[in-house]
């Protein structure tokens, strides 16, 4: 979209003063109560340990380009496969959307100054940090090898790694997210912006609402798990072995209780991205605003019921199998409204063809594959074949890679000239889209046709007919991984050469865009007040 | 939001106090007890009364608003949800009369 001189005049207008150069020093940084600032600080401290998950699956997929196990031990592999699944779920996907995007856009959105709670918002930074370094000790003294769902007995009697270490980092993470979660409920149900009724409120919003729902609900039992698991591998307490009493699928009932909806707590706050970008790009009101925002309650209250999809074949009953599975296609449900609903905001839309459409794009086929082939899994009687192989791995990445980090990047490009004030160059946006998508699909969707033919997952020696594939997508992965670089390349050049960039540069609706870019440290000169709905786009005036 | 902010007085405190003290020591008596099949019902019934009075007392829910009450009900309602599906296994493992690897051979 042209920015027009007007645009930039009023930018140039705007107050000096803003939560960028309201002070300079690292102290005003450390000790910020600024939700903005904390959000920055979130997207640094996830991205460092992004490229770390990265590393650990660079290597991984180095390893897998030739069948023979060459590269590194069984060992060796078991810990690298465990580090990059601990990082990059309890380190850089919970985390990514809600603190980064979710801290710095849902009190402006909302019409507040701040979270409810700035203290604890910086607490839960300071948790979070606390579990990063945990989880750093972990892997640098000695690694862990456990897989990251930490599964029992292995985790609890047989491992010799720094099992304890990373449950912990892993435990102190889940605190941090509560403190999150938290914020976020009391701030949209108590701060809203005169107006701001809850049918007025941004999809984003909505699915953040859902998300802190989970983390509230769901992560306290993730952490007490991690601390039986703790007290049975530290001092014998007999809860998952049955020698002493205990059972070890209980482990994967309380894991999953978790961490199925955990799922749902990195795919929704990208839903609620791409509700936005969606609206914005196609210059229309979301289609069916309040399916779309109830589908969001809907997929976190089901993703409740569902965790025992993942137990098809442990000793799990066949009857609690057959209703984990029906639950499991009823979730799907919600999750297709949405995309239905994304796909009839952009029928007869002035779409703009510009990086948020191209992410849009991404989101929505890869969300769709990775969505549809969780049906595959769901069926039990598909499931005997298909679980723990690579078809299990591909399914999921779509998920949490394909649409998570594709609704992250989307996200972060749509609303990188609110946070930090600067445009980036468009071309190379949708060169990254596209890149993303591509080395995403080479990487992931052969995965599906290796778990198909029986490959396993965790293993790095396989037969020599799995090699062609391998090696397409360790190919996929490098393309990938330039995808990722390239925008981190050009971001940070827009930080310091970037041109200025206006208050609306997208013309979009929204409170976060009726403030300035970047905003001023509580968010408004004067509290807004609301008197319209959500995604009220007028007539086509620029294009 | 109509939150009161009337807190528990120090008296409710020490007798809340006193109470958890008192079932405490209750608990490790109980334990030394042969119930037979009501071991785990009391030890569990005694834990269950003892969080109803710090979740009431100490975290001051007895006193907050509706709003509160309702978050922390849907707090006991999936830990609920939690408990009855893990049982749902538990309870029909050997209703299939062999176990299901039999249908893999």
């Amino acid at each position: 979209m042209a920015i027009t001189e007007q645009d930039v005049q009023a930018s140039e207008d705007a107050p000096s003063v803003n939560y960028l150069n309201n002070g300079y020093g690292l102290k005003s940084w450390l000790l910020t109560k600024d939700h903005k600032r904390i959000a920055v600080l979130y997207i640094i401290s996830i991205s460092i340990f992004f490229a770390l998950g990265g590393l650990f699956a660079s290597l991984v997929r180095f390893e897998l380009m030739t069948p023979e196990g060459d590269l590194m031990s069984s060992d060796t592999y078991n810990k690298v496969f465990s580090m990059h699944g601990i990082i990059m779920v309890f380190f850089f996907l919970v985390p990514s959307i809600p603190a980064t995007i979710g801290n710095f856009l849902v009190p402006i959105m909302v019409g507040a100054k701040d979270l409810a709670f700035p203290r604890i918002n910086l607490l839960s930074w300071y948790v979070y940090v606390v579990a990063g370094i945990l989880g750093t000790i972990a892997v640098v003294g000695g690694g862990v090898d456990t897989g990251w769902t930490f599964y029992t007995p292995y985790s609890s009697t047989y491992s010799n790694s720094n099992v304890i270490l990373a449950a912990m980092a892993a435990f102190m993470a889940g605190f941090s997210s509560i403190l999150t979660g938290l914020n976020f409920v009391v701030t949209i149900h108590t701060m809203r912006a005169p107006g701001m009724t809850w049918f007025r409120l941004p999809l984003f919003v909505w699915s953040h609402y859902a998300t802190s729902l989970i983390m509230l609900l769901g992560t306290p039992v993730i952490a007490i798990t991690l601390v039986l698991l703790m007290l049975e591998r530290g001092f014998g307490f007999g809860f998952f072995d049955p020698n002493l009493g205990g059972d070890p699928v209980l482990f994967q009932h309380l894991f999953w209780f978790y961490s199925h909806p955990a799922v749902y707590i990195m795919i929704l706050p990208s839903m609620g991205v791409m509700s936005e970008m969606v609206a914005s790009v196609a210059r229309k009101r979301v289609f069916g605003y309040e399916f779309v925002a109830f589908s969001s309650v809907a997929i976190a209250i089901l993703g409740f019921l569902v965790w025992g999809h993942h137990m098809f074949v442990s000793s799990q009953s066949t009857y609690a199998g057959m209703v984990f599975s029906i639950i499991t296609f009823l979730v799907a449900v919600p999750s297709a409204i949405k995309t239905f609903n994304w796909t009839a905001t952009l029928y007869k839309g002035s779409i703009v063809y510009d990086t948020s459409m191209f992410y849009v794009y991404g989101y929505l086929g890869l969300f769709l594959v990775g969505g549809l082939t969780g049906l595959f899994l769901s069926s039990m009687g598909l499931d005997i074949h298909l679980h723990d192989t690579y078809f299990v791995v591909a399914h999921f990445h779509y998920i949490m890679v394909g649409g998570q980090v594709m609704g992250y990047l989307g996200g972060m490009h749509f609303w990188w000239p609110k946070i930090t004030g600067k445009m980036f160059p468009d071309i190379w946006g949708r060169v990254s889209a596209l890149l993303v998508f591509l080395g995403f699909n080479l990487t992931f969707f052969p995965q599906f046709i290796l778990g198909y033919m029986g490959m396993p997952r965790r293993y790095h020696v396989y037969p020599d007919e799995f090699q062609v594939l391998n090696v397409a997508s360790s190919l996929g992965a490098s393309i990938l991984a330039l995808g990722y670089l390239v925008p981190g390349a050009y971001l940070t050049w827009s930080i310091f050469k970037g041109p200025k960039a206006p208050d609306n540069p997208w013309g979009a609706k929204g409170l976060e865009w009726e403030t300035t870019s970047p905003p001023p440290t509580f968010n408004f000169e004067e509290t807004p007040v609301v008197t319209e709905e959500a995604y009220q786009y007028g007539p086509i005036e620029e294009h | 939001m109509a939150d009161d902010h009337h807190g528990p007085t120090v008296r409710i405190y020490l007798a809340v106090f006193a109470s958890l003290m008192f079932l405490t020591a209750l608990t490790v008596w109980v334990a030394y007890q042969e119930l037979g099949m009501f071991n785990d019902v009391v030890a569990l019934g005694i834990a269950c009364t003892k969080a109803t009075i710090v979740i009431l007392f100490f975290m001051h829910v007895k006193y907050a608003s509706r709003l509160t009450w309702l978050l922390a009900g849907a707090g006991i309602l999936f830990l609920l949800i939690l408990f009855a599906f893990a049982m749902a296994d538990y309870v029909s493992r050997g209703w299939l009369g062999m176990p299901a690897s039999h249908y893999l051979q």
